[in-house]
């Protein structure tokens, strides 16, 4: 005997979600502004406090979590500033090896590792990212691994029972299971509706969580329904600038899934590669774009543009001081040298395409030879 | 208020009232699990209350959680909860009712404290669980007073899911560290500090205290920890002790190496460890009955065992498995542990804020208050006759009282089986040892004879006492003999001095044994009691700091003109049995007149 939402499909909301807006997050007072819809709210409420989740209240879910936790990876790379943690989380999405992680500055490193659930370590290699999403997939050179698969991926409902793991605080060092924290899906939404609160690429929808999912070191790992069921990336942490509060979100997988199979699949934007260096006879130098760099002090400066020469093929796309180049040709440039590298790559006759940072928005924009 | 939010509140009023009418229906509709599961949640949850306490200072400044665990009124809390409030403390019990506590022991480097309310021999209390068989994923409770908001003394319930177990969490300043402690969702706050953490049924597995906070201040983050219950419990003796109790080291460190495997990367020749055979570049696979794989589950087990504790190690040299019995060192010199505890070496710090981070805006540090009726005056008031007579100050404990309590209860269930006190003249035994010789013992204050057909040997207690090892190989038996008799002859009181350790295990015992520490002359010795019998199982000499004592563990008493005396001795030194001696025949000499 068990009550389930599904005895009220015109309430369910996640299998094909209606474009959603601001008013969602805030929860289900805002709903019944149509007054008509009163009583179905009232079921809602009513349900939530009988949900199946109650039957199960007092049974462990130390069985489920068993299953979930080998498939859990622990990543180290750049970081270690204060603010900064050199860690994150990640979870495995293939039997060989490949991870799915938040794309960041964590990544952004020569020497990236992964840990996983039975203490084995590995040199994780970012097969490529999507700049958009703002995830990334690793590969470690191992095989017979226990694994999530993207395609199976659930959409939750309203009201779903959730567990999230995620090595946040990086608690869990070697073999230590990483931790779990329980909560309910609260709310899909659109960080669109807050655009200008949250300095975030990611447009699509994502789940908003009633638990504190998004600390230090949890982006990148995983959210689950009750029966351990793949339902989201947990996202990095979000901090609304006007109100110093902190999101707790998840993006659905299955927004995510044709991306990540595209990266599997070699098709999307691969990471430069210092391997499969090519040497045009005439090729692209900033010089020749218009673009001043900002000195180059660090071992990994960032590429911000610090000026744009007047009438150069920089200033005819649209490029400004203060703009971060993310990708160049396609390639992620993490570092002015990086950058350096790729655009010397190119043959000047033919366009290179950059993509920039601005004001938490990328802009895509092509340079054309004088 | 504007229109819509007035529309707002109206709507939500309906749905509270529209909810309200349909309770009773849906009631009719909740299957009878979910009643029944919310009913023993209920049930827990009521049962779990009544041992939680709130603590208060005297002024009314400070506070926190803590849980009771005996009937007789000990309780569970934070060192650094109990630090501020001082020895004289007081407790809210969900009752309404206010009792007077005083400290009992105190675990400073586990941040643990153990006080005991007075007033009642029927106090609630909490029924102790097995904090080893926890998961990740079981469901849990918090109780206590966060943000001190028990003004009725009625805690705080927060449920949450153990998020992990053996988690080890590096000291914050010098002391506080947290080792194979619980991690828990269910919110742990400020003020929380030294409540219980209870499995879903209600048993009690750990003691919150600590949290990972970060940059959003000084609230919990879905992030707790608390102490497990059985490392609690490993420590209860020790606290009960009065003693200011230090944690264990092995006198050697490690690393976790490339390959994954814990290795012994420095070690000093002093420790028990190095005298067990553990060398530089050993891997350690096993240690206190846990298998070994990084070195933060090393740092667990050397966490919940006390100081002095023998544990089971297991390490491999060249492919080949050595085991032993390994006897833990102290993390500080004695010293040291007293001057931290002072506070004058360091500050402790605000509960559960990690070192180093810039300091919370003004709002978050204020330390929340108590209610008007215990606010103090400022004047420091002097400590209550009825609390006074259980409070007795002396350096090195942190509270005397306690300690005298224990050290007479074991003598005095010792003594029962017989009391050889002013039997100071000359004890004869005869018998037999397992290298087949037989043997003539004389012990009296004057000199430790042992003739056998194997050779004489003897003790002359005008000589020191620590170069006389006789016979040779046992480690000291006689001088470990002529303990035993003066201590039996001349009582704790009078022998030298006689402090209880608190209970530790020993090999070949099921549960744990209590310990009087006794020293005379320059000779320490341990003695080990049996709780249940009172008998006196094993008896550690040692003849100086950092070597092997003699172990004489007495076992078949007999009866004796009324008297219980041992009849079998084994006698070990170091790794080597010496000797098993049986005993054919005793004389004890009449007691001599008791001094005035």
């Amino acid at each position: 005997m068990t009550y389930s939402f599904r005895h009220f499909p015109e309430i369910t909301c996640s299998s094909s979600p209606p474009p959603l807006g601001e008013d969602e997050v805030r929860g289900l007072e805002n709903r019944q502004a149509i007054p008509g819809k009163l009583p179905r709210l009232v079921l809602v409420v009513i349900l939530l406090m009988i949900s199946p989740d109650s039957v199960l209240a007092e049974s462990s879910f130390a069985d489920v979590i068993i299953d979930v936790q080998p498939k859990i990876a622990k990543i180290y790379g750049a970081g270690g500033l204060r603010g900064l943690e050199a860690y994150q989380s990640g979870f495995l999405i293939s039997s060989n090896g490949h991870i799915l992680t938040v794309w960041s500055y964590v990544l952004d490193s020569d020497d990236v590792t992964v840990t996983l659930a039975d203490g084995r370590r590995f040199q994780g290699d970012v097969l490529g990212t999507d700049p958009h999403l703002e995830i990334a997939v690793l590969k470690i050179e191992a095989d017979e691994l226990p694994h999530f698969d993207v395609e199976d991926a659930v959409d939750l409902p309203w009201g779903a029972r959730i567990l999230a793991f995620s090595n946040l605080f990086g608690i869990a060092v070697g073999d230590e299971q990483a931790s779990v924290l329980h909560g309910t899906m609260a709310g899909l939404t659109r960080l669109s509706a807050r655009q200008g609160a949250f300095a975030v690429r990611y447009q699509g929808p994502v789940y908003v969580l009633d638990a504190i999912t998004n600390n230090p070191g949890a982006a990148g790992g995983v959210l689950t329904d009750r029966q351990g069921r793949l339902a989201g990336l947990l996202g990095k942490e979000l901090r609304d600038a006007r109100t110093n509060t902190w999101l707790n979100y998840a993006l659905p997988v299955t927004e995510l899934s044709s991306a990540v199979q595209d990266i599997v699949a070699g098709k999307m934007r691969p990471r430069t590669s210092p391997n499969t260096v090519i040497h045009p006879e005439e090729p692209w130098s900033l010089n020749e774009m218009g673009i001043v760099l900002v000195p180059n002090v660090l071992d990994k400066t960032p590429p911000f543009i610090e000026r744009v020469i007047p009438q150069s093929p920089a200033a005819r796309a649209g490029l400004k001081p203060d703009d971060l180049v993310v990708y160049a040709a396609d390639h992620v440039v993490p570092s002015l040298t990086s950058l350096v590298d790729q655009v010397r790559q190119i043959e000047r006759d033919l366009a290179i395409r950059l993509m920039v940072l601005r004001d938490g928005e990328l802009l895509e924009v092509e340079l054309i030879s004088n | 208020m504007n229109r819509a939010d007035c529309r707002a509140c109206v709507l939500a009023c309906q749905i509270m009232i529209v909810h309200c009418n349909w309770l009773p229906d849906v009631q009719a509709d909740v299957p009878a699990p979910v009643l029944q599961a919310e009913a023993e949640r209920a049930a827990a949850i009521a049962l779990a209350v009544q041992p939680s306490i709130s603590i208060y200072g005297l002024q009314g400044k400070d506070g926190g959680s803590g849980v009771i665990v005996s009937n007789d009124g000990y309780a569970l809390s934070n060192f650094h909860v109990t630090k501020p409030v001082g020895e004289h403390l007081h407790c809210g019990l969900p009752d309404g009712r206010l009792y007077d506590a005083v400290i009992v022991g105190l675990d400073p480097t586990g941040d643990v404290a153990l006080i005991k309310l007075l007033g009642r021999d029927n106090f609630p209390a909490a029924e102790l669980g097995d904090s080893d068989q926890v998961r990740i994923g079981d469901w849990c409770f918090t109780v206590g007073n966060p943000f001190l908001l028990g003004t009725d003394f009625q805690p705080s319930v927060s449920f949450g899911l153990v998020s992990g177990t053996h988690r080890y969490q590096y000291p914050s300043g010098t002391l506080l560290e947290y080792a194979d402690c619980i991690q828990t969702d269910a919110a742990i706050n400020p003020g929380n500090s030294g409540g219980p953490l209870f499995e879903a049924r209600g048993r009690l597995i750990g003691i919150n205290g600590r949290g990972s906070f970060e940059k959003r201040g000084r609230v919990n983050v879905g992030v707790g920890y608390a102490i497990s219950i059985n490392q609690i419990k490993n420590f209860m003796g020790y606290l009960k002790s009065g003693r200011i109790v230090d944690h264990a080291s092995l006198g050697a460190s490690v690393t976790t190496d490339e390959e994954g495997r814990v290795v012994v990367t420095n070690i000093l020749r002093s420790s028990d460890a190095y005298r067990r055979g553990l060398r530089y570049g050993d891997q350690i696979v096993r240690f206190g009955g846990r298998s070994i794989r990084s070195a933060n589950a090393f740092k667990n087990v050397l966490g919940i065992f006390p100081k002095e504790w023998r544990v089971p190690l297991s390490y491999v040299r060249d492919g080949q498995q050595f085991d032993c019995l390994v006897r833990l060192a102290g993390v500080h010199a004695h010293e040291e542990l007293l001057s931290k505890v002072q506070g004058i070496g360091i500050q402790v710090p605000p509960p559960d804020r990690p070192p180093g981070l810039p300091d919370q805006p003004e709002e978050d540090q204020r330390k929340p208050r108590i209610p008007g009726h215990l606010n103090g005056t400022g004047e420091k008031k002097s400590m209550s006759e009825s609390v006074a007579e259980f409070f007795e100050k002396k350096r090195g404990y942190a509270n005397y009282y306690f300690n005298r309590l224990h050290r007479d209860r074991v003598w005095n269930a010792f003594a029962r089986h017989g009391d050889l006190k002013n039997r100071t003249g000359t004890w004869g035994m005869t018998g037999e040892m397992t290298d087949g010789s037989t043997f003539e013992l004389q012990l009296s204050e004057e000199a430790a004879i042992l003739d056998s057909s194997a050779g004489r040997s003897s003790l002359d207690p005008s000589r020191p006492l620590h170069l006389q090892l006789q016979p040779l190989g046992s480690g000291g038996l006689l001088l470990a003999l002529q303990q035993w008799h003066g201590m039996l002859a001349s009582g704790p009181v009078q022998f030298g001095e006689v402090y209880y350790l608190g209970t530790a295990p020993v090999v070949g015992h099921a549960g744990l044994l209590d310990v009087l520490v006794i020293t005379h002359d320059v000779i320490e010795s341990r003695w080990y009691f049996d709780p249940n019998s009172g008998h006196l199982v094993l008896l550690e000499m040692f003849p100086d700091r950092d070597v092997d004592p003699c172990e004489v563990y007495f076992s078949e008493y007999k009866d004796v003109d009324g008297i219980m005396v041992p009849h079998r001795w084994k006698v070990q030194h170091g790794d080597e049995v010496f000797r098993i001696i049986t005993i054919d025949d005793v004389t004890l000499p009449e007691p001599t007149e008791n001094p005035a």
